[in-house]
């Protein structure tokens, strides 16, 4: 076995701390052969720190589209040719989504918006879009509206999100290939807010988009840093008319040393499926990596995408013997 | 079907119709006008402004 994979098994299996970047990284080089024993310890990580639950997690998407930003992954981008276009969610749906999703056996529900940051009118449809699933539907309420104020974390905290997601996307050194029209920092500045008003810090990114191994490992290393209670891996799927639409996806086995890089990095973390994984990985991958790390998915449909059908996934999680959290253990 | 769902071309392409497995449609069949498209946890729904909504 690897020397890496000795040196992590005593540090983050059996102490509980995470690997630095240059192990990290030494992870993320690892050949075809060592994969196998690599998911392995990941999983063992996991099942120690985190324990067999998965947790599951339906999104939707209450404003689509027309976003200023310029995140060169996104079809929601106003300043692209997408073929997006901009649409609000009305509030009797959103209920109705966060009611499919607790039918699911989801316990987290995210509210997400395509916005540099929330104004009134955004802030004014969550207080009333929250409130109305509080009072119909079972299940945490999370929220994904770009960079926030001081007053919109406290409001938000207020309002009873439990969870806010803001994703770094990639490390900071590759960030400005990425973004031009917001800096890394300002997203750190939102994640510090959130934190310090007893949200639960929901942060990732998407792999594929570039980078070099060196900066996947930036990244890891980075949120660990950060410390998420959450850390959503994204693998970049090509959107038409944007900047990234050319880029290839992420090989199968690449994704897979990637989540176990993550996962020896985060030992503590939920290291949630994101978007990518049905193209990245299909039926197989999807089953290896949550042998290899993951301990969480979004099931259903993304925000502008479609995903595998909900029952697909929790019949695997059944085949794998892997419970799906409940409401009561998040609390 | 006229007008391709995915990019608006007209016909029908194998590449659009494999990526659409994984994708609501943008853009209607009828007259390819852009689509306002919403997607929720277990479907979508997709309006053309002259030819109404579709459901998926």
């Amino acid at each position: 076995m690897p020397e890496i994979l000795d040196r992590a098994r005593a540090r983050v299996l059996d102490d509980g701390a995470g690997l630095d970047e240059s192990d990290i990284l030494a992870v993320l080089r690892l050949p075809d052969e060592d994969l196998p024993d690599l998911l392995q310890l990941a999983h063992d990580v996991r099942m120690k720190w985190c324990g067999p639950e998965v947790e599951v997690e339906g999104i939707v998407s209450l404003k689509t589209g027309g976003c200023p930003e310029d995140c060169h992954f996104c079809s929601q981008s106003g300043l692209f040719a997408s073929p997006v276009r901009s649409v609000w969610l009305d509030i009797p749906s959103l209920v109705e989504a966060a009611k499919q999703t607790a039918a699911t056996g989801a316990t987290e529900f995210c509210i997400v918006a395509a916005v540099r940051g929330p104004d009134k009118r955004l802030m004014d449809q969550m207080r009333a879009g929250v409130k109305a699933i509080k009072e119909a539907v079972d299940i945490q309420v999370a929220a994904s509206l770009g960079m926030l104020s001081q007053e919109q974390v406290d409001e938000l905290a207020a309002m009873g999100v439990h969870r806010y997601n803001h994703n770094l996307e990639t490390c900071k050194s590759y960030f400005p290939s990425v973004v031009t029209t917001h800096s890394w920092e300002e997203r750190w500045s939102t994640l510090t807010m959130v934190r310090e008003s007893g949200m639960e810090v929901c942060c990732g990114g998407i792999l594929g988009m570039g980078e070099t191994l060196e900066q996947r490992a930036e990244f890891a290393a980075q949120l660990a840093e950060l410390d998420p209670h959450e850390v959503p891996l994204n693998f970049l799927t090509p959107r038409p008319g944007t900047p990234f639409g050319d880029r290839p996806v992420v090989e199968g086995k690449d994704a897979l040393r990637a989540i176990a890089a993550f996962r020896l990095a985060l030992p503590r973390a939920i290291l949630r499926y994101a978007g990518g994984r049905e193209i990245t990985l299909g039926d197989l991958g999807t089953r290896e990596g949550l042998l290899g790390g993951i301990n969480a998915m979004i099931v259903g449909n993304y925000l502008t995408t479609l995903g595998r059908p909900a029952t697909a996934d929790l019949e695997l999680l059944a085949d794998l013997k892997m419970p799906v959290k409940s409401l009561s253990a998040t609390f | 079907m006229a007008y391709c769902d995915r990019c608006g071309e007209p016909g029908s392409h194998a590449a659009c119709v494999a990526a659409r497995e994984l994708e609501p449609p943008r853009y209607c069949p009828d007259c390819r006008r852009r689509m306002k498209v919403q997607v929720v946890p277990t479907g979508w729904t997709a309006t053309c402004v002259e030819h109404g909504e579709r459901r998926g």
